[in-house]
């Protein structure tokens, strides 16, 4: 046979035609499809538990004149254990969802010279403060950590490739990261909730899990009324209740982040 | 075309060593695995789906659960008018306690190392 032009151009599109009516066949014939067609077809939905706890945006007081020591110690160790933060001995791999500082490190701008006494080494528990304007979501190149519709700042673990510029863009300092595999630091294991694992970054989550299922956040229950929790959209509130009648500060207002976590001093 | 022998050998040689991986084991091949079903999944008859499609697509529709549950709040699993709580440690693992002769077996089968006990509990069991 002459090899021009013409005859590879009439070989080919023979070829392309035969390839794909080939497929076609297939896949008229395959018995699989059509029997695992019929199977999968159920209704699916998915939903919000029937107990959830909802709002239009979580919200936290800490009342900052009831708040003692051993209260701080108790919402630490209430929250530590509900969502298996491992106790590494190494401060520098210490990993923390909620702990206390000073009012000067809290509220550095609001600190001054001649300040009152009783804030001088009042404990000021901290914790995530779930911005309205979170700049760590905006810094998160994975969409790992994201903004839930109720306000809620969520880390999506699966997706987290331990990057932390979240850590670099939190002004709070509320995330860590998990430079240890966190199993060997976790004494007494809570089975309803995952733990992580090395190279990625937690916070905490406004117990996310338990808001599911109708519970208050575990360092709420712990905290003998120095935390409250709430609704920031719902005038009618205990917490915007709190706010109206009562002077509250926030942590570093003027960076703009909006945040949810409210201090009454 | 003097190098014909040598080409043969050469050829025989090559090709001796590429199908050495399929002719070595021939004959050997490792009986599919047997699933052992826990007391509690064997008593519950039916898992969320039927049986056929979790064996194939029991991944998809953990990868459902997943993004549902964490992103979207979404902690409840309807199907054919049953609610689960889409949950692997606490739905999944309440019935299928054992995973090293349940989720292991077969994975190890297939040489898939799904990570998702890095984070994820599961049931201690007693025999290792």
């Amino acid at each position: 046979m002459e090899n021009n032009r013409r005859n590879f151009l009439k070989f080919a599109g023979v070829t392309v035609l035969g390839l794909g009516s080939l497929s076609l066949l297939d896949g008229l014939t395959s018995d699989d499809v059509i029997a695992s067609a019929g199977q999968t077809s159920a209704e699916e939905i998915y939903k919000k538990g029937a107990n959830a706890l909802t709002a239009k945006r979580w919200g936290m007081v800490v009342d900052t004149r009831i708040i003692t020591a051993a209260i701080c110690r108790k919402m630490e160790n209430a929250c530590h254990q509900t969502h298996n933060v491992p106790d590494h001995a190494n401060k520098r791999h210490e990993i923390k969802w909620i702990w206390d500082t000073e009012y000067k490190h809290a509220f550095p701008e609001k600190t001054d010279l001649f300040l009152a006494e009783r804030f001088e080494h009042l404990p000021i528990p901290v914790f995530c403060n779930h911005c309205a304007n979170p700049p760590c979501v905006q810094a998160c190149p994975t969409q790992a950590t994201f903004q839930r519709a109720d306000g809620l700042v969520l880390m999506d673990f699966h997706r987290c490739i331990g990057c932390r510029f979240c850590m670099a863009a939190c002004p709070y300092g509320s995330r860590s990261f998990n430079f240890r595999d966190p199993r060997e630091a976790i004494k007494n294991e809570n089975p309803e909730f995952p733990t992580r694992m090395k190279g990625v970054v937690e916070k905490c989550n406004f117990c996310a899990e338990r808001l599911a299922v109708g519970k208050e956040p575990a360092c709420v229950e712990a905290s003998d009324g120095a935390l409250i929790f709430g609704d920031l959209e719902d005038p009618q509130s205990e917490i915007r209740k709190l706010l109206k009648e009562n002077y509250a500060i926030r942590r570093k207002q003027n960076l703009g982040t909006n945040p949810s976590v409210y201090y009454i001093v | 075309m003097n190098d014909k022998p040598k080409i043969i050998i050469g050829l025989a040689i090559f090709v001796a060593v590429f199908t050495f991986p399929i002719w070595y084991n021939r004959g050997a091949a490792a009986p599919a695995p047997e699933v052992k079903l826990s007391e509690k999944a064997k008593a519950a008859k039916q898992c969320v789906r039927d049986t056929d499609y979790m064996r194939k697509e029991h991944m998809q529709l953990l990868d459902g659960w997943r993004d549902r549950t964490v992103r979207d709040a979404m902690r409840v699993y309807e199907v054919n008018g049953k609610e689960y709580v889409a949950s692997l440690s606490n739905t999944c693992m309440d019935c299928h306690s054992n995973k090293a002769d349940f989720c292991d077996k077969c994975h190890n089968y297939v040489s898939v190392d799904p990570y998702c006990w890095n984070c994820h509990t599961y049931p201690k069991e007693e025999k290792k």
